[in-house]
């Protein structure tokens, strides 16, 4: 049986702790907001205002109707006219435009006279994923400039007035402005949460081995399972607070919507900061160093989290054994969870089964710790 | 020694301790009686925190067995760490925290009851003489100090027997002096005290020794038959003018062991006084050193262990040169 009184002293002892390590205090809190508002800038995947450049020989009313297409949507912004293919090749190697578009003399008479018009369009691959949207973006301009322009000669011509066959009417659901933010920052949370829990627990216990208090601690009848949730219990009220405060950024700085139960979020983060906290622990019991335990915390903490919890990149996409791996990565649930509970509202009816690997996570972590504990030297 | 086991506060049977190929400890045996303060000798390296650390239950013994306080080394040690008290070599309360908080740490560590608590840590503050300091971090506090203050909190729950690993080292003349007040304080209330070390004055203090050598136990029991029975060559006393330079003339003589220069004249361990003594005689007059004085003195305890290691290294030597 765990005496409470044990528990509560060895709590109170770490608080001590880590008030008086300002430094460290400064860490736990700063360090968490500082990555969310670093990566939550800088991690936006939308493909907005793609620098174009554009070579336009024919100089016609026509061409200047088509390049006005460009310019007008948000996909694109112009930054420069060029005079020559010189020019054009000059701005795509500098990475002034990332697209060039090449209208030929005869665009204007090829349209007029009903011909097809050829065009050309220059793409820098070096960023394939911004490439491919923005040659989506480009053909998608170009499609609806011909069918505009193919509706009005049969109209000209006097044809019946057409209509286009179909008619497709998107709606985006949970994300409605399609804004990369509201689906990065609850998965960063998690992926950052599991980087910051793991770290503040892993020096812990290997500080004590490293400064010889532990060998006193474990001379005494404190039992390992008071010892580790004595430890644990501080760490968790400073992992609360670093979700409350990343969930108020959310809320505040990046306004990203928050439609799902603030209760099972912060419930559901409970869960997983226990697990989270026990895996720094359960290293910083394995190795007794500080050093090894910090690096070796954010090693299998950092990457992991960050390429296979699905946050960034979709889980369906990976190849089936990476996929498999994916599921012994914990934040890949609380990301689910946190997705969930952000974009769509939703609650245990639906992330249940996340919600129960996420708690079996946590009692393993919990349990290998206390297994692991030994009140021995060697 | 009274063998009724009742009384023993702890009882070693061939102990043991690999650490891999390393013998650390071999073939240790030994009692405490309850209530004796049991010293335990040995230069670095000895053995003798690997012997304490397996007594208070942190190192599992390799064969060989232990009781403490009633409790097997091997199978009991959290039942031990119940019953007694333990200081390790090293400093190892919290140096950020207060005198008060370490003491509440290790009061609630050991459940101490709330009506009892206020009480004990006013003993413990007396006793290290840290009242005006309670509010202070313990990294400020002196050698003397910090050692004090890790006894208090290793008894804060009065127990039967306490482990001390070298309590005083590095630690000045007088705060040594106040530390084994407080050690024979204790004894004095009951309380089994074992306790290392590799000062010699402090052996003296003890009820009865052990003396470690090379992990093994060479000489076990009280100060007095120690000197008096482990001690099989006589010391002399010799004072003559220019005793540095004498020491080179006495060495060369056969019935001479060893020499060495002690306050102003020499200590020389010799196997036989009566040869010697005529010996040392007739070589320093023929160099015509002024001698004042020869003299049979009884041996220190350390002219005790150093003769007695002296022997272990020539007998190894000799088995090494046989092998």
């Amino acid at each position: 049986m765990m005496k409470p009184i044990r528990v509560w002293a060895i709590a109170r002892k770490e608080v001590v702790h880590i008030l008086r390590d300002p430094r460290s205090l400064m860490m736990a809190i700063a360090i968490p907001m500082l990555l969310l508002v670093l990566f939550g800038y800088a991690l936006t995947l939308d493909v907005d205002n793609v620098p174009m450049v554009v070579w336009d020989q024919s100089q016609s009313q026509t061409s200047r109707e088509f390049i006005s297409r460009f310019d007008g949507s948000r996909y694109f912004s112009i930054r420069q006219y060029a005079r020559d293919y010189h020019e054009v090749e000059r701005s795509i190697d500098t990475g002034k435009a990332l697209v060039a578009l090449i209208i030929p003399t005869d665009f204007g008479s090829d349209i007029k006279s009903g011909r097809a018009a050829p065009v050309q369009l220059i793409v820098d691959g070096g960023d394939s994923n911004t490439a491919t949207i923005a040659m989506g973006y480009a053909d998608f301009v170009a499609l609806n400039y011909s069918q505009d322009v193919a509706i009005r000669e049969i109209a000209r011509s006097g044809g019946p007035k057409l209509h286009p066959p179909l008619d497709m009417r998107p709606r985006v659901w949970f994300n409605a402005e399609l804004v990369s933010k509201n689906y990065i920052i609850p998965g960063l949370i998690a992926v950052i949460m599991m980087v910051i829990a793991a770290l503040l627990t892993s020096l812990t216990v290997a500080r004590e081995w490293e400064r010889g208090t532990m060998e006193q601690l474990i001379a005494t009848p404190v039992k390992g399972s008071e010892l580790i949730l004595g430890k644990l219990l501080p760490y968790f009220a400073l992992g609360m607070l670093d979700v409350l405060l990343a969930v108020l950024m959310g809320e505040f700085l990046f306004e990203v919507p928050l439609r799902g139960s603030v209760g099972l979020l912060f419930g559901m983060a409970a869960v997983f900061l226990v697990g989270a906290l026990s895996l720094g622990m359960f290293i910083s019991i394995m190795t007794r160093s500080q050093l090894l335990a910090s690096q070796l915390a954010m090693v299998l903490t950092f990457l992991p989290s960050f390429l296979l919890s699905g946050f960034m990149y979709s889980i369906a996409n990976m190849p089936p054994p990476i996929q498999i791996m994916t599921h012994l990565i914990p934040a890949r649930y609380f990301v689910v969870l946190l997705k969930g509970i952000y974009l769509k509202g939703v609650g245990l009816e639906v992330l249940g089964l996340n919600a129960v690997l996420l708690a079996v996570f946590a009692v393993v972590m919990v349990a290998l710790a206390n297994f692991k504990f030994r009140k021995k030297l060697e | 020694m009274n063998t009724n086991e009742a009384e023993l506060a702890v009882v070693v049977r061939d102990l043991e301790k690999r650490f891999g190929k390393f013998v650390a400890v071999s073939s240790v045996s030994f009692e405490v009686a309850r209530g004796e303060i049991f010293g335990f000798l040995g230069s670095n390296g000895a053995g003798k925190s690997t012997v304490i650390r397996m007594l208070v239950g942190l190192l599992t013994p390799t064969s060989g067995s232990g009781r403490v306080a009633g409790f097997d080394v091997g199978t009991e040690a959290e039942n031990i760490k119940k019953h007694i008290g333990y200081m390790s070599q090293k400093f190892s309360l919290y140096d950020d925290l207060t005198v008060e908080e370490n003491i509440n740490l290790y009061s609630g560590i050991y459940r101490i009851d709330r009506a009892k608590k206020k009480q004990r840590k006013e003993w413990v503050l007396e006793m290290a003489g840290l009242r005006d300091h309670r509010h202070s971090r313990t990294s400020i506090l002196s050698a003397g100090w910090k050692q004090r203050l890790a006894l208090g909190c290793a008894v804060l729950h009065e127990p039967e027997i306490i482990f001390l690993d070298e309590p005083t080292s590095g630690v000045d003349p007088i705060s040594r002096r106040q530390f084994w007040d407080l050690i024979n304080d204790l004894a004095g209330k009951g309380v089994t005290v074992f306790v290392t070390t590799h000062y010699m004055d402090e052996a003296e203090y003890c009820d009865r020794l052990g003396l470690m050598d090379r992990g093994e136990l060479i000489a076990v029991g009280t100060p007095g038959s120690v000197k008096a029975d482990l001690m099989k060559d006589d010391i002399l006393d010799v004072h003559c003018q220019r005793p540095q330079d004498a020491i080179a003339d006495i060495e060369q003589l056969a019935s001479v062991k060893d020499v060495a220069l002690f306050g102003r004249g020499l200590h020389v361990v010799v196997e036989n006084a009566e040869v010697a003594i005529a010996e040392i005689r007739k070589s320093l007059e023929s160099k015509s050193f002024v001698i004042e004085r020869i003299e049979v003195i009884p041996p220190t305890l350390e002219d005790v262990f150093v003769s007695l290691i002296e022997a272990r290294d020539k007998a190894m030597d000799v088995r090494k040169v046989a092998g």
